[in-house]
């Protein structure tokens, strides 16, 4: 029952027709074509007739205005039971869906062949429901798929492979499913092993692996089918780094040989540095596409946005908390806050145990905090970029005892940085009215991560005007993924016969 | 339809490896393995025999010698019965194939009656010990009929495993019902007892089941001496089970494109 034809099952060329030896040999073009929608302009593997350089200019994955709407049951449970839906007399109607889901909407796209395509998208964004489209596994609800070449989809590793029976046995039937012939795998089943570094074990029964195993083994069949058409989905965390790297490897080696590799990941590193192209997906749509690097730096911007918004909301949800539960300034100033004032603001005692909240007599009160970066006030930055914390002050009397200090704290809870104007020898002289107090970061140099910021003004011997304990969150962004607190400026330098190939990208 | 039929010859590679795969593992780590394909049945064997030769020895007419009267309908019932209960399940339980697998998942049903029916293979020679045992009255056009006899069961069988594993996915209480419904349909079928000595009103209904008309061919050839007098109810049976191949095939084909979000 193919409902679906593709736009081109009609103009089937001469080299569309293929004899019954040709279809014995490309099982999996056959599998595919009849599965899917893909029907249409699938040529032999085998034939020679199309001039090689014809073929590289057209197109591996045809994506044609595809919407997959999944169908959601609000009626029926998942474990719906004849015996209602009998009594019900609703047997059809139940089977119909009462509630829509669209995973894709009208999505379009051509990967030419032997390009590299990197799919990115936040959860949810329909990536995984694209690359199943493509791979045949399910239909879309309109429009058309078409594919050239053998595929195989790298989703989920060893899906096939049955735990009772030999690793051995194994290989030969999930290369059987996944399209390969019995004498095809023989002839690569060593250097199948030999990828998946399963030597000693591969007569051991599936079962006693570890999923590590599990899965180098899938992987190693997947890839060995040698497909014209790669889809990966976020497969590449199954192993070491030796065998990621391996994996990388044969992926490059993939695209040497001029095939088309689909890659969904989060890893935007590797789309930045691995793919011809890029696509955006975000709910379902195509958000954007093309140079890989422009497309990833636009979806960082959009992810720093969304947090940005998200560390909004959080901190203004705990700043109303803290308002709600103003702690009298005696109790708890003079059972957290040792003598020393000074020290207090930024050495990890007792008190940095205490969680988010706010305390103090509010003889000055600090009526906004506002962190400003290069691109104007925010809660994401860059690290590395220029940071001004603002604090709005307000002292209804004038006041001459006063320090104003500030905390940065990791999400571990870690004091990074913490300082005050008693601390920086500034004798207060006095306060009175409106005022605004600039601390300003001449450059950010904390590793990636949420940090949040203590504030407050006191008395010099720590007696609390206004305590903003942990309520400011800001987020700081690095494409480094180095680790630590704090990243010093620094270079490379290298002397004598040391050479790296040329920067992948610039460290910023 | 017919495409994803034509298909299906494709794919024989496959249904291959996946039965041996099934044959193998099913045993894999049990200590008797392969024998428990003859200790079942056997066992059976035993219970019946006991129960009516002893117990209540009146009941089976005319099937003596019964332990042979009973393996021919028995050996057949428990690769129909095995069938459609391990298919009902087969589709969710091969779940993670049709969802990451580019993968016909009628080959699940299809290779669980294949598996089935190797297991009904395996069994025979017990039959063949008995049938010499007992010196029963072959002749050679009667057992040419053998074969024809398990290829209708085969499609017949085959229809409902396509049928129950397509329904039992949007409905999983079909295993239960059908558990119960597989018991309820061994007694109505003469396999413990003989179709001839059976009340006429019983024999009309028995003629609406089809696992009867399979039943008695097989008694007939194996058992029963005289010629093969049930032929012309296995013939229009075969008709019937390629029709009901075909409507479990074009429904299995209809709900298809559920199975992966489903499952």
């Amino acid at each position: 029952m193919t409902e679906y034809r593709g736009p081109r099952a009609e103009d089937r060329g001469p080299t569309g027709e293929r004899t019954h030896a040709e279809d014995r040999e490309s099982m999996i073009e056959d599998r595919t074509s009849n599965l899917g929608p893909r029907s249409s302009n699938m040529q032999p593997r085998t034939s020679g007739l199309e001039p090689r350089t014809s073929t590289a200019q057209r197109a591996a994955i045809e994506v044609l205005r595809v919407s997959k709407i999944y169908r959601r049951f609000a009626h029926r449970k998942q474990f719906a039971t004849l015996k209602s839906a009998l009594l019900s007399r609703s047997l059809i109607k139940n089977l119909k869906p009462d509630e829509t889901f669209t995973a894709l909407n009208d999505v379009t796209l051509t990967v030419p062949k032997g390009r590299t395509l990197g799919v990115i998208g936040r959860n949810g964004s329909g990536k995984s429901t694209l690359l199943k489209l493509i791979a045949g596994i399910t239909k879309p609800s309109s429009g058309t798929v078409q594919v050239d070449g053998r595929i195989s989809a790298l989703i989920e590793l060893g899906a096939g492979f049955h735990p009772e029976i030999s690793g051995r046995e194994n290989v030969f039937i999930n290369g059987i499913m996944l399209g390969l012939t019995k004498r095809e795998i023989a002839r690569r089943f060593d250097e199948i092993v030999e990828f998946a570094e399963l030597r000693e074990f591969i007569d051991a029964p599936v079962k006693t692996y570890s999923s590590g195993m599990y899965m180098r083994l899938g992987f190693a069949v997947a890839i060995h089918v040698d497909p014209d058409v790669l889809l990966v989905d976020e497969v590449l965390a199954v192993g070491d780094e030796g065998f990621t790297h391996k994996c990388l490897n044969k992926f490059a080696d993939f695209k040497r040989r001029g095939k088309t590799i689909l890659l969904v990941t989060h890893s935007l590193g590797l789309v930045d540095r691995f793919c011809d192209e890029a696509l955006w997906l975000d709910g379902g749509r195509i958000h954007g596409s093309g140079d890989p690097k422009r497309i990833v730096d636009a979806y960082i911007t959009d992810v720093q946005h969304r947090e940005e918004r998200e560390l909004a909301a959080n901190d203004a949800k705990a700043r109303q908390s803290a308002a709600a539960t103003i702690v009298s300034p005696d109790e708890p100033a003079s059972a957290v806050l040792p003598d020393s004032p000074v020290e207090t603001a930024i050495a990890p005692g007792d008190m940095f145990q205490a969680s988010e909240g706010r305390w103090g007599s509010r003889e000055v009160e600090i009526t906004e905090v506002m962190l400003t970066g290069s691109d104007g006030a925010g809660h994401v930055f860059r690290s590395g970029d220029p940071l001004d914390v603002r604090i709005t002050l307000r002292a209804p009397l004038p006041i001459t005892d006063f320090v104003i200090g500030i905390g940065v704290f990791n999400a571990q809870g870690v004091c990074c940085y913490g300082t005050n104007t008693a601390i920086e020898d500034l004798a207060p002289e006095y306060l009175s009215g409106d005022a605004q107090v600039i601390f300003s970061i001449a450059s950010l140099d904390l590793v990636e991560g949420t940090y949040k910021l203590d504030v407050a003004v006191h008395k010099i011997d720590g007696y609390p005007y206004d305590y903003h304990r942990l309520l400011y969150t800001f987020r700081v962004k690095s494409r480094a993924k180095d680790v630590g607190i704090y990243r010093p400026r620094h270079t490379w330098r290298f002397d004598g016969d040391v050479r790296f190939k040329s920067p992948e990208r610039d460290d910023e | 339809m017919l495409d994803n039929l034509a298909r299906l010859a494709r794919y024989r590679g496959l249904i291959q490896s996946l039965v041996a795969r099934e044959l193998k593992a099913r045993y894999r780590g049990s200590v008797l393995g392969f024998f428990w394909s003859f200790i079942n049945p056997l066992t059976l064997l035993l219970i019946y025999t006991f129960v009516f030769k002893y117990v209540m020895p009146a009941a089976p007419q005319g099937t003596d010698p019964y332990p042979l009267f009973m393996f021919c309908g028995l050996l057949p019932w428990t690769w129909f019965a095995s069938s459609l209960m391990e298919s009902s399940g087969v589709l969710i339980s091969g779940g993670n194939l049709i969802k990451k697998v580019l993968f016909p998942a009628e080959i699940l049903p299809i290779v669980t009656v294949t598996a089935n029916m190797i297991h009904f293979f395996l069994a025979l020679p017990i039959l063949v010990f008995f049938l010499v045992w007992f010196s029963a009255p072959l002749t050679v056009p009667e057992l040419l009929c053998f074969p024809l006899v398990v290829a209708v069961q085969f499609i017949f069988t085959l229809g409902c495993a396509l049928i129950l594993s397509a329904l039992t996915v949007h409905f999983r209480d079909i295993r239960d019902i059908l558990s119960n419904l597989l018991t309820l349909w061994f007694f109505a079928t003469p396999i413990i007892y003989s179709y001839q000595y059976a009340p006429t009103l019983a024999r009309r209904f028995m003629n609406l089941n089809p696992f009867a008309h399979l039943a008695i061919s097989y008694q007939e050839i194996l058992f029963f001496p005289g010629p093969f007098g049930h032929w012309k109810w296995l013939v229009a049976l075969g008709a019937v089970s390629v029709a009901w191949f075909l409507v479990g095939y074009w429904l299995f084909d209809r709900l298809r494109d559920s199975f992966a979000e489903e499952v």
